[in-house]
């Protein structure tokens, strides 16, 4: 059953943008400030939960025609090999390692491997949450 | 000359403390959902925003610290709130709840007859075949 609705519509197109651009800016806060990956995953899949409410199901899936099993599969994937990738340098499984480096374009630059870390935490968790109200949503 | 600013600010605020209680006030005493709906929705969203404004304006000249996170939160207010009093009202009309008994006109009534109907028709078309 379609929900034609204009005007949810119309603001739901605005307003993804703005929530999946703050989720992002909220998984690259999370080292200093509040945020981080689970609750940047949180928001961003509250912006696909707005497509879902705006438009079919069969609509969101032509605009993000992605499994997101898989996506939170790749997440979990992500979160371990990083802990794995401390242990081929010989030092204990997660450690982590923070430096500052001179990029070209955007200057001084905090990196740090707990950045991967977090953002397979933010795949798992986006996968996570969509599956489970896709799969509440749909009739199997 | 930094008082006055902070006086300023917090009158900003204080204005859109005594807007989203004016707000609550019609939520309580206004009769029907709709009505209802319109006090909640435009007077709790400018209720919000002065009181996001002067919040925004207080970081920005006292703090000296400009905060993108407010003018964010600002826009997006005043874009969701309406949209949500806008959904509120479209599914009680659509659920069937009634006007108030004051009400003088009501024109989508109509419309949603003339829909009911053409849905009909189509359900009909399809039995037949």
């Amino acid at each position: 059953m379609k929900f034609p609705d204009v005007i949810l519509q119309t603001a739901a197109k605005i307003l993804v943008f703005i929530i999946m651009i703050y989720s992002i800016y909220i998984l690259f806060a999370g080292h200093n400030n509040p945020g981080g990956g689970f609750i940047g995953g949180l928001i961003t899949a509250s912006a696909i939960m707005l497509l879902y409410l705006a438009f079919d199901v069969e609509t969101v899936g032509e605009i993000i025609p992605l499994d997101f099993k898989v996506i939170g599969a790749v997440g979990v994937m992500l979160a371990l090999l990083t802990g794995f990738g401390a242990v081929l340098f010989g030092v204990p499984f997660l450690t982590q390692v923070y430096q500052y480096v001179n990029l070209p374009l955007l200057g001084k630059t905090g990196l740090g491997t707990a950045f991967v870390f977090d953002l397979g935490v933010y795949l798992a968790v986006v996968g996570t949450t969509v599956t489970i109200i896709r799969s509440i949503s749909e009739d199997l | 000359m930094e008082q006055i600013i902070e006086v300023v600010f917090a009158i900003l605020i204080l204005l859109g403390a005594v807007i989203a209680v004016i707000s609550v006030f019609g939520l309580i005493r206004l009769p029907d959902v709709y009505l209802r709906s319109h006090a909640a929705t435009k007077s709790a969203t400018l209720g919000v925003l002065l009181i996001l404004l002067g919040a925004f304006f207080y970081t920005w000249f006292v703090h000296d610290f400009f905060s993108i996170k407010l003018l964010l939160g600002i826009l997006f207010v005043f874009i969701t709130s309406p949209v949500a009093g806008h959904l509120n009202a479209r599914a009680a009309y659509r659920s069937g709840v009634a006007l108030w008994k004051g009400s003088v006109r009501d024109d989508f009534r109509e419309a949603i007859k003339q829909e009911r109907q053409q849905e009909i028709e189509e359900i009909k078309k399809q039995l037949k075949n």
